[in-house]
């Protein structure tokens, strides 16, 4: 393992150090497990929390400024948060009238956030919770924990982040996070496996010149692996399982994402852009919007994440709305 | 049941948790995520050190501090599921120091807790397949006139071969359930750190 450490142990405090000294107009407390906005929740804003593993790097933290989250939980590198921590978020950065959580379709993820909206209610915090569930590689079905929620997340906290910053109320809030999450398909194939700081050593085998098709975000193995092929085969056997699984009505519009996992240079991810932009296109389908980088990350892992989002004339506004994070900025 | 015997009961399994940590993690890296160990040792080790200031009048005050302790530092789904698992045992335990019987009683409800967060039966590939064939044992020694200290050790014997009988089990719950069918051939992590906390139990009330 080859790896910017001091101790495996030490990662996520060493990082948030890091976070704390980098971006000022974000409050990192390390006791607490909580990354939130210096600045206090304007009263009767609705607050957006969320949180997660460590090492999706920039989810979450990356997200926390003026028009997306207000605060999130980092847990230990691939493990959920825990409730104390989402707890003290929700304490932190409530405007009074309440607080939604964001929370990825993980079991942990799922009872650590389900737990801790029960400790807020008890504290007199209102929570309304929008899972994401987005990836395509899982099937939902009464047999799985159902579909993982991956890169609509950033979709999720940025369109909510901007409808909570415009005053909306909690039910609104929440109601569009849940509409961006339903209109949003991902899927994602690895061409390596990843390497946690406590493991030491890749979490699952991948010959050279094979691939694992239908990743999750935490090294966990995929659906199949196949051999590797050309990106124009990759990307069209990718969007067919979110085309399959997501009713884009022609000419209709979409917010892309082409999302590193964190080894993969941005000049492949504008590789794998320009198949899925030449496949919607041929489907009549606008690319209305875009982000190609490092969003949603499994430390070290390469390959990349596809997600597509319909997206309606009021979507496409709230995506521009301004963003000042330190993983997206724009409209300032 | 004492308090000093389950005191020793939750040391055991922190030694355990730091003991077999690698395993647990290499069995999770093969259908998760490969955090189980370094997450069961965390929490048990704060456990354990929550307990050496804590003053309990009663077993069931102990297991309750043990599952918030385990809430709060585990993280994960094991975090809430061994959590709620001992806050409900300790919370179902009246007697200060419970006989076998009411232990059982105390074991049942931290099942019951799993299951109702979790949603998992018997072959989902979880805690719940070492989980409940060790109280099964368990309950069959006391009924046959067995103390403690036997059942204890039938219940061990039970939930590990309850952990070895996940191998061939496709999952159903949890993260191992995204791999589908690939999940077969691995032993369940959760249901093995279970099998550890039965096997730790056995330890301690042998005289």
């Amino acid at each position: 393992m080859k790896k910017f450490l001091n101790t495996p142990e030490s990662v996520l405090s060493d990082a948030l150090a890091g976070m704390a000294a980098a971006h000022l107009d974000l409050h990192v407390d390390q006791d607490a497990g909580v990354i939130r906005r210096a600045e206090q929740t304007r009263i009767g804003k609705v607050a957006l929390v969320s949180g997660g593993g460590s090492g999706h790097e920039p989810l979450h933290g990356g997200f926390v400024g003026t028009g997306m989250l207000d605060a999130a939980c980092p847990g230990e590198v691939f493990t959920s948060p825990v409730p104390d921590q989402m707890l003290a978020a929700a304490k932190a950065v409530d405007g009074g009238n309440g607080v939604v959580f964001v929370v990825k379709n993980y079991t942990g993820d799922v009872l650590n956030f389900r737990m801790a909206a029960e400790l807020a209610a008890d504290e007199g915090i209102e929570v309304q919770t929008v899972l994401v569930d987005d990836d395509v590689a899982v099937q939902d079905s009464t047999w799985t924990a159902g579909r993982r929620g991956t890169g609509a997340t950033v979709f999720v906290e940025k369109i909510a982040g901007a409808l909570a910053e415009q005053g909306a109320d909690l039910a609104a809030v929440a109601a569009i996070g849940r509409q961006v999450n339903e209109a949003s398909r991902s899927f994602a194939v690895a061409l390596t496996a990843c390497t946690t700081p406590a493991n030491g050593k890749p979490g699952f085998d991948l010959p050279d010149d094979e691939i694992e098709i239908g990743v999750g975000i935490h090294g966990e193995p995929g659906r199949h692996r196949q051999k590797l092929a050309p990106a124009r085969e990759i990307v069209a056997s990718t969007m067919d399982a979110i085309l399959a699984e997501s009713a884009l009505a022609d000419a209709g519009q979409v917010i892309v994402m082409v999302n590193g996992l964190g080894g993969t240079p941005l000049i492949e991810l504008y590789v794998v852009f320009n198949e899925v932009a030449a496949l919607l296109a041929a489907k009549g389908v606008t690319v209305a919007r875009s982000l190609v980088g490092n969003y949603v990350t499994s430390l070290d892992m390469a390959g990349a994440s596809i997600t597509v989002c319909r997206a309606d004339a009021e979507l496409l506004s709230l995506w521009d709305a301004p963003v000042n994070t330190p993983a997206l900025r724009w409209g300032l | 049941m004492d308090i000093a015997l389950t005191r020793h009961w939750v040391q055991a399994i922190a030694e355990a948790m730091d003991e077999h940590k690698d395993r647990l993690t290499q069995l999770d890296a093969a259908i998760g995520d490969a955090d189980h160990g370094a997450n069961m040792h965390r929490g048990f080790s704060a456990a354990a050190t929550a307990l050496e200031t804590f003053q309990p009048e009663s077993v069931g005050q102990l297991l309750t501090k043990v599952g918030t302790t385990l809430i709060s530092s585990i993280g994960g789904a094991s975090g809430p599921l061994y959590g709620s698992a001992f806050r409900a045992a300790g919370k179902a335990l009246t007697a200060p120091e419970p006989d076998a019987a009411q232990f059982l009683v105390a074991l049942r409800a931290g099942l019951a807790a799993i299951q109702a967060m979790g949603a998992a039966v018997p072959g989902d590939k979880t805690i719940v397949d070492a989980y409940a064939p060790a109280l099964d044992a368990f309950a069959e020694e006391l009924d046959s006139g067995g103390d403690l200290a036997h059942a204890a050790a039938r219940a061990a014997k039970a939930a590990d071969d309850g952990a070895h009988a996940t191998i061939p089990l496709q999952a159903r719950k949890g993260r191992a359930s995204y791999l589908g069918p690939r999940s077969i051939g691995h032993q369940d992590p959760g249901a093995t750190s279970t099998a550890l906390i039965f096997e730790a139990l056995a330890k301690v009330v042998t005289p």
